[in-house]
């Protein structure tokens, strides 16, 4: 098996062996195979580019080709442990009504977004005057797919308020150096934000 | 008419025939003591017999799946785009079975076959045949090929539905199902297209209460109208626009003003009217209508269709076309929604094509690429 994207083998890192997982956006498969193969996961991934879905054929997994705009009707309450979206919030329709639907449909959510609010996003934004790029947001401005991008501090405000207790969190950067700086103001040098939580009680 | 055979072909084909002695009880209380299957096959049936494919024909379908019976046909079985070597029902690996259904008039025992107590036809003294009965003579079809376990059960529309009944009535006989543009059941719309189609045949004042053999005829016109029909909910209406609009036909482009064709569309179906007449039975066009309209299996479980589908064991692939409203993909989400609720594996793909209903006998490349990436892991799965 290939080597697995960083972000995606620390993910893997927070799933627990055997669980039943539900992959929002599960791309060409390649962490429910990889959840499948090393920690004996069941589950589904959704997904909505038909390459993509022939990709997971392949690798005999489980999609369901799925807007998740839609939202996971077809998918009744608390079916899975866990249920993981990578790099996909930002590019939904309601991020808050998908992070109720996680909680509905499991009891522990996971999700990895681009953090808006990265240091050279604010360099971009603030001193150039244009719309920020980076490594984990390289889409220009009128082709992006990320239509409600947001900060560390924005997902964990919402999650407050829709009383989502946050269990853990990671930020992420595209080298290590910049990782232990980010560990440090995560709002500022993480360049991806991982976090993962449940409903509170 | 091929002038050569194509090299994806299964070549030229010739059908077999099984006859059965063991009386078969049907769903609907009667019993057929005798009858025979006639099927088609492609492709080796391996040592272990571990490589069959049982393919499910839908409402008009017969057991020319694919391939040629002669040089002068004018086009190979219904289904010569998926099935072939190198196709998506790979015969280099799979061993194909194609049957025509009980019912049927393409040479299985059906209306048309000689009543065993009388001597003529059988007509409308046929027993009703449903999704059901038809499995279990499958069923016994592949006792007699040798063949424990398919490696998958595939079907588009009312094949579909055949694909379904196999995993909940014979779970441990088939390793994989396929289900194409399918649905759970019949919706009120979906019965009523059929109730018109059955009354334009039986209505015809040549149907003669179905004894129209006996009456040395047939009901032409009831059965033309009945297929008119259905074509007209097999199709899209974009693609009814994409291939005839408005068009005239002969390239007028001014009215005659009176009844005969004028139009594209109707020379079309005037025309797959009558040709259907000359291949279709229309006491088995009745008989395949009702099965249609009495398949639920949900309905003995309180309409629950998880319910219907826990007995199942295997894998599905679950398909459904964009622009198909006889069966719409939320048709195919229905069974999607109850094989997730009972956890059971299921992949589920919506092909963007604007063919309508039709869409599943196309070679739209999307489509063609999901069910062959799925065979080829049912192959490697059963050592095809």
């Amino acid at each position: 098996m290939s080597e697995l994207r960083t972000d995606l083998q620390m993910v893997a890192d927070w799933i627990h062996p055997g669980a039943r997982v539900l992959d929002l956006g599960c791309g060409d498969g390649s962490l429910l195979a990889y959840l499948h193969a090393q920690r004996q996961v069941t589950g589904y991934g959704l997904e909505i580019d038909p390459d993509k879905i022939v990709s997971c054929i392949a690798s005999g997994l489980n999609v369901l080709q799925t807007d998740l705009d839609e939202g996971l009707s077809d998918f009744e309450a608390d079916s899975f442990d866990q249920v993981i979206m990578t790099q996909t919030l930002q590019a939904v329709r309601r991020p808050d009504k998908l992070l109720d639907e996680m909680l509905r449909v499991a009891e522990e959510g996971i999700v990895t977004f681009p953090n808006f609010a990265h240091w050279r996003l604010r360099y971009d934004h603030s001193v150039r005057g244009r719309m920020p790029r980076s490594e984990a947001l390289s889409y220009r401005w009128y082709e992006t797919p990320n239509i409600h991008l947001c900060t560390l501090r924005d997902f964990e405000e919402l999650c407050h308020t829709m009383n989502i207790r946050l269990i853990q969190r990671q930020v992420m950067s595209h080298d290590l150096k910049r990782l232990r700086m980010a560990q440090w103001r995560p709002n500022l040098f993480g360049e991806v934000a991982m976090y993962r939580f449940r409903r509170a009680d | 008419m091929p002038e050569s055979i194509p090299a994806d072909s299964v070549g030229l084909v010739a059908p077999k025939c099984e006859h059965f002695d063991e009386p078969i009880e049907l769903e609907c209380g009667r019993q057929l003591a005798s009858y025979d299957l006639v099927y088609e096959a492609y492709g080796e049936l391996n040592a272990d017999a571990t490589n069959a494919v049982l393919v499910c024909h839908a409402l008009s379908g017969t057991h020319h799946a694919a391939g040629y019976h002669d040089m002068t046909e004018r086009k190979p079985g219904w289904w010569d785009n998926c099935i072939g070597p190198g196709k998506p029902i790979d015969t280099n690996r799979f061993f194909v079975v194609c049957c025509n259904n009980l019912g049927g008039c393409h040479g299985s025992t059906g209306p048309m076959s000689p009543n065993p107590e009388t001597g003529e036809p059988y007509g409308p003294a046929f027993p009703m045949v449903t999704v059901r009965d038809w499995v279990v003579s499958q069923a016994r079809l592949a006792d007699r090929l040798g063949i424990q376990r398919w490696a998958a059960v595939v079907g588009g529309s009312l094949g579909g539905m055949q694909a379904m009944q196999w995993s909940t009535d014979y779970p441990d006989r088939l390793a994989h199902a396929v289900v194409i543009a399918g649905a759970p059941r019949l919706s009120a719309q979906n019965i009523a297209f059929n109730e018109v189609a059955r009354q334009a045949i039986r209505s015809d004042p040549e149907f003669h209460g179905g004894n129209y053999l006996a009456a040395n005829t047939v009901p032409r016109r009831g059965l033309m109208l009945a297929r008119m029909l259905g074509h007209i909910t097999y199709l899209s209406e974009e693609a009814m626009r994409a291939k005839f609009g408005r068009d005239l036909r002969e390239g007028k482009d001014e009215y005659d003003f009176h009844y005969e064709v004028e139009f594209e569309v109707e020379s079309y179906l005037r025309y797959q009217g009558k040709s259907f007449v000359n291949r279709f039975d229309a006491n088995t066009y009745l008989l395949m209508t009702k099965a249609l309209d009495y398949f639920d299996p949900a309905a003995p479980y309180g309409h629950d269709l998880a319910k219907a589908l826990e007995p199942a064991q295997v894998p599905f692939l679950i398909l459904s076309f964009t622009s198909d409203w006889r069966f719409a993909p939320s048709r195919s989400r229905e069974i999607v929604r109850a094989l997730l609720e009972c956890k059971k594996d299921v992949c589920y793909a919506e092909i963007e094509a604007d063919h309508g209903h039709d869409a599943f006998l196309m070679p739209i490349p999307q489509y063609l690429a999901v069910l062959g990436t799925y065979m080829q892991r049912v192959a490697n799965e059963v050592g095809a």
